[in-house]
C-alpha cells in the first residue's frame, strides 16, 4: 500500500469542501498534482496545497492508496465522499459529511465528527473514536433511499436522526444516542449500546434496532411479542422483542406481515 | 438597428415547404427579413441545420405546484447543481429545475416559446412571478377551467354566453392564454374524495357530466374565437383500459368547426396522449392502444395532440388531477403533496421513477413513441414529455433521437429487463418508421405554433416572423450513423438567436435575452349577470377579495397581449 500524508498548515477562514480528499481522486497522481486539486472555500475556488502540505505517493488505484491526515480537520467537509476503496485516517476531528455516499474502503477518525457522517453510504467502513453529531448514516434531505450497506461505528455518543430511511448496512453507537433512530427505515441494523431518549423506530417498515441500554420514552407503535437471547457486538444478553411501527404500512411475505424488530435489553 | 445573417445553412422550414435548401437567413432587429446590408454580423452555418425556434405547447415550468415539487424534493438537486458560471446564474435541479435553469436549458435546445400548461387562477400571480424569473424564453400560461364552480354552474344550464363572459374575464384577470381542462369534473369530485372516471360520471353537487363540460367549453372557446383551442387532459389518466374514454372524448369534437382569425383549424388539443392510450384491465395485462388512438386522430382534421413521452428517468409528477396523484402515491408509497384551490381546482405532486427494468414503464415508453410514429400528420402531433410528468423537458432531444432512429429505439428496448414482454404488449419492435428532420420541425415548431394560433409569430423562418433562429450541428446531407450525435446536437445548439438577440453560442448561454409573457384579452359584450355572479362569489365564497385577485401589471412587465373583439 502507498501512503499519502496531508499535513494541515493553515486553518481556512470558512470551511473547506474537500470532496477531492479520497483515494479515488488521489490515485495515480504525484504529490504536486494532488496539491493542485481544486477545492472550495465558500464560493471561492482554492487548491488543496493552499491548506495542506502533501507528501508521499499514492498507488495506481484507489485500492492501493492510503491517506493519512496528520492533523485536525474540524473545518474540513466531505472527506472521502463517494470513495470506493483504500483508506483515510484523520488524527483529530472532522466536520460534516465524512464518508458520504461511500461505496468501499475504510475511514478512521480519531476524534469527533460533525453531522451527516456516512450519509447514504453504500459500502465500506467508518470508525469514529469520539462522538458524532446528528444524521449518522441517514438519507440525504428529502431522499427515500438511505444507507444501503457498510458499517459505521461511533465509539462515543451520537445525536439525533440515526439511520433515517436506512435500507441496509449496520450502524453501531457504542454510547448514548438522542432521538429519532431508524425513522422510515426499510432494512439495515442499528445497535445502540447505551441509552436512547426516545422516538426509536418511528414509521419503520422493516429492519432491526438493538438497544443495550434504556429507551426513556417508548413509541406507542411498538408491541412486545416475547423475550429472546442474543449475542450482539460482543454482548450476550436477554432482550425484550418488540415489533412495529404498527401505524405504518408493512409488506407481506409468504402469507405473513413483515414488521421491523426492536430489541431492548431486559433489565 | 442590429442586423445578423445566418449563412449557408441547410434551412428546414416546413411552413414554407423548405427542406434542407442551402440559404441565408437575414435578421433585422427582432424580425426576419428578406435581406440585410453588407455590414450585418455573419454567422456561418455551413454544413449545419437551421430551423426556427422551438415551440413547446405543454410543460409545467412555473407556478405553485412546480414550486411545491422543488420544496419537497431537495434530492432532485443533489449532485446536479453546477457552480455558478459568471456572469450567469446558478442552475439547479433536474426534473424540477430552477427558473434560471429552465430558461437556459430551453434556450440551449433552441426553444423560443413555452406554454405553462396549468395555471390555478387563484395562484396566477405566483405563476407570472416565476415566468418573469425565467430568462430568455417567451411564455404563456393556460388557466384551468374544467372544475371551476362558475363554469360548472353555467354549463349545467347550457349558458354558453355566460361561460364565455366569465372565461374572457378570467383570462384578463389571470393574464391567461387559453382554456385548459384537467380531468373535467374529476378534480371537483376529488373535493368529495371521488373522481369522474368516465365521461358520464356525474360531478357530485353540481350534477353535470364530464362530457357536458368538455362540449360546453369547446363551444365557449369557439364562441370567443381564442387563438388556441381547448387544451384537454382527459379523464381517467394513467389507467389501464382508458383508451376508450380517450376516444369517447375525441368524438365530442366531431363536426365542430374552428372559429378564429389565427388560422387555427383544431377545436381540441388533447395533451400527453401517451397517458391516455392504455389497454388491458390491470397492470398485469397492460398493453398499448397507441394504434387505435392514433388511427382515430389520423382520420380527423380538427384535433391536435402532444405525445407526453416517458423518458425512463426519475422525475416528479405534478398535475391538477388531484385524485390521480393520490392513486399514484398508493402505488409507489413515496412523498405526496395535495392541495385544494378553492372554487377552482386542486393539485397533487408525487415523485416517480420510470425504471426501464419495470415492465409497465417499458410499455409506457413504447406507447409514447408509437404515437409519434403512427401519426400521419406531424403538423398535428407534437413532441412533449408533459414535463416533468413523463420526464424532464431536457429529454426532448432524446425523444427526437428515438423518433429518428430505429437503431436508437432498439438499443433502449434491448437494455430493458423485460424486453420480450414490452415487445408483446406494444408494436414498437415492428415499427420501422424513422422521422425526418422536416417532420421533427413540424412536430416541434410549425405544428405547435399553428395549434396555439401563433403561426404569424412563431414556427417559420419566413420574412416578417419573429427572429428566432437556431443552428444545430447536423449535416442534412450526411446524417450521423451514431444516433447519440442527434441527441447531442439538439441538446446544445451551435447558435440560438431569440428575438434577434444571440443568446446561445456553442451550447453556452451568452445573453439573458428579452422574454415576454403572452396573454389573450378577449373583449365581450358587458354581461351584468356574470359581473354580479363574480362579485357575489368573491363576497360569499372566496377567501380573497376581488381587488387582490387580479394579476397586477407589474407581475408581467413584458406583456404581449393578443386582443380579440368578440362583439365585432
Amino acid at each position: 500500500m502507498a501512503l499519502v500524508t496531508l499535513k494541515p498548515y493553515k486553518e481556512p477562514e470558512l470551511y473547506l469542501e474537500c470532496n477531492n480528499i479520497s483515494p479515488d481522486a488521489f490515485a495515480g497522481k504525484t504529490a504536486a498534482e494532488i496539491s493542485e486539486l481544486e477545492v472550495r472555500e465558500g464560493k471561492t475556488r482554492v487548491l488543496l496545497g493552499d491548506y495542506f502540505e502533501v507528501s508521499g505517493k499514492p498507488g495506481d488505484t484507489a485500492e492501493e492508496t492510503d491517506i493519512h491526515i496528520a492533523g485536525d480537520c474540524s473545518r474540513i467537509k466531505y472527506l472521502g465522499t463517494k470513495m470506493t476503496a483504500g483508506s483515510i485516517k484523520v488524527d483529530g476531528n472532522a466536520d460534516m459529511y465524512v464518508g458520504g455516499w461511500m461505496k468501499g474502503g475504510k475511514i478512521h477518525i480519531t476524534g469527533n465528527v460533525h453531522s451527516f457522517c456516512g450519509i447514504a453510504m453504500e459500502g465500506g467502513e467508518i470508525i469514529v473514536d469520539g462522538n458524532a453529531e446528528n444524521y449518522v448514516g441517514s438519507a440525504y434531505r428529502g431522499d427515500w433511499r438511505g444507507m444501503r450497506g457498510g458499517t459505521i461505528r461511533i465509539r462515543g455518543n451520537a445525536g439525533n436522526d440515526i439511520g433515517t430511511f436506512m435500507l441496509g448496512g449496520t450502524i453501531i453507537i457504542e454510547k448514548n444516542a438522542f432521538i429519532h433512530v431508524s425513522t422510515h427505515a426499510e432494512g439495515g441494523c442499528v445497535i445502540i449500546k447505551g441509552d436512547v431518549e426516545g422516538r426509536v423506530g418511528g414509521q419503520m417498515v422493516k429492519g432491526d434496532i438493538y438497544v443495550l441500554g434504556k429507551i426513556q420514552y417508548m413509541l406507542p407503535g411498538f408491541k412486545k411479542i416475547g423475550t429472546v437471547e442474543k449475542d450482539i457486538d460482543g454482548v450476550s444478553a436477554s432482550f425484550n422483542h418488540y415489533i412495529g411501527d404498527l401505524g405504518e404500512r408493512h409488506p407481506r411475505s409468504k402469507g405473513k406481515d413483515i414488521y421491523a424488530n426492536l430489541f431492548v435489553m431486559a433489565s | 438597428m442590429a442586423e445578423i445573417v445566418i449563412k449557408n445553412g441547410f434551412v428546414i422550414d416546413p411552413a414554407r415547404k423548405i427542406n434542407g435548401d442551402v440559404m441565408d437567413i437575414a435578421i433585422r432587429d427582432d424580425k426576419i427579413v428578406e435581406k440585410v446590408g453588407s455590414g450585418a454580423k455573419e454567422i456561418d452555418a455551413r454544413g449545419k441545420v437551421v430551423m426556427t425556434g422551438g415551440v413547446d405547447i405543454h410543460a409545467h415550468v412555473a407556478g405553485p405546484k412546480v414550486n411545491v415539487g422543488r420544496l419537497m424534493r431537495p434530492e432532485d438537486k443533489l449532485f446536479k447543481s453546477p457552480n455558478a458560471q459568471a456572469p450567469y446564474r446558478v442552475e439547479s435541479g433536474f426534473s424540477i429545475p430552477s427558473t434560471f435553469k429552465t430558461g437556459y436549458d430551453y434556450a440551449r435546445m433552441g426553444y423560443a416559446f413555452v406554454m405553462e400548461a396549468a395555471m390555478p387562477p387563484l395562484h396566477s400571480p405566483h405563476v407570472h412571478e416565476e415566468i418573469h424569473d425565467t430568462p430568455i424564453i417567451d411564455q404563456g400560461a393556460l388557466p384551468v377551467f374544467a372544475n371551476n364552480w362558475f363554469v360548472l354552474e353555467y354549463l349545467k344550464n347550457r349558458e354558453i354566453e355566460n361561460t364565455a363572459a366569465y372565461t374572457a374575464w378570467l383570462l384578463m384577470a389571470t393574464k391567461g392564454y387559453g382554456v385548459k381542462l384537467v380531468n373535467p369534473g374529476g378534480t371537483a369530485a376529488w373535493a368529495w374524495g371521488l373522481n369522474c372516471l368516465t365521461l358520464n360520471d356525474p360531478v357530485p353537487y353540481f350534477d353535470i357530466t364530464p362530457a357536458e363540460i368538455i362540449s360546453g367549453l369547446i363551444e365557449t372557446n369557439e364562441y370567443l374565437g381564442l387563438p388556441h383551442s381547448i387544451h384537454i387532459h382527459q379523464n381517467s389518466l394513467g389507467t389501464p383500459g382508458n383508451y376508450e374514454i380517450t376516444l369517447d372524448s375525441f368524438r365530442l369534437a366531431e363536426g365542430v368547426k374552428a372559429n378564429n382569425r389565427f388560422s387555427r383549424d383544431s377545436v381540441m388539443h388533447s395533451t400527453h396522449v401517451q397517458f391516455h392510450s392504455y389497454g388491458g384491465d390491470s397492470w398485469r395485462n397492460f398493453e398499448s392502444k397507441a394504434k387505435e388512438v392514433m388511427d382515430y386522430i389520423n382520420g380527423q382534421k380538427n384535433i391536435t395532440v402532444d405525445l407526453g413521452c416517458v423518458t425512463l428517468d426519475e422525475t416528479t409528477t405534478m398535475t391538477a388531477d388531484g385524485p390521480f396523484e393520490h392513486h399514484l402515491n398508493q402505488l409507489n408509497h413515496l412523498k405526496w403533496a395535495n392541495t385544494d384551490v378553492e372554487l377552482e381546482t386542486a393539485a397533487g405532486v408525487v415523485p416517480y421513477v420510470y425504471d426501464k427494468d419495470i415492465k409497465v414503464c417499458g410499455i409506457q415508453w413504447a406507447i409514447g413513441l408509437e404515437l409519434g410514429l403512427y401519426a400521419k400528420d406531424p403538423m398535428r402531433t407534437f413532441i412533449t414529455t408533459d414535463h416533468p410528468n413523463a420526464g424532464p423537458f431536457i429529454r426532448y432531444p432524446r425523444i427526437i433521437k428515438w423518433l429518428m432512429s430505429k437503431k436508437a429505439r432498439e438499443e433502449t428496448l434491448e437494455s430493458m429487463k423485460y424486453t420480450d414482454k414490452v415487445i408483446d404488449a406494444t408494436d414498437i419492435h415492428s415499427l420501422d418508421t424513422e422521422r425526418t428532420l422536416y417532420e421533427i420541425a413540424q412536430m416541434t415548431r410549425a405544428g405547435p405554433a399553428k395549434a396555439l394560433g401563433l403561426s404569424h409569430i412563431f414556427g417559420s423562418l419566413a420574412p416578417g416572423m419573429e427572429a428566432n433562429v437556431v443552428v444545430y450541428d447536423l449535416n442534412f446531407n450526411d446524417m450521423p450513423d451514431d444516433p447519440e450525435q442527434i441527441e447531442r446536437a439538439f441538446l446544445r445548439s451551435s447558435n440560438f438567436i431569440k428575438s434577434g438577440d444571440i443568446v446561445v453560442k456553442d451550447g453556452d448561454i451568452v445573453s439573458h435575452g428579452n422574454k415576454r409573457t403572452f396573454w389573450v384579452n378577449a373583449k365581450v359584450k358587458e354581461n351584468p349577470q356574470v359581473i354580479r355572479d363574480i362579485h357575489e362569489k368573491f363576497l360569499k365564497e372566496y377567501t380573497v377579495g376581488l381587488g387582490n385577485y387580479t394579476v397586477w401589471d407589474c407581475l408581467a412587465p413584458n406583456p404581449y397581449v393578443i386582443d380579440i373583439d368578440v362583439e365585432a
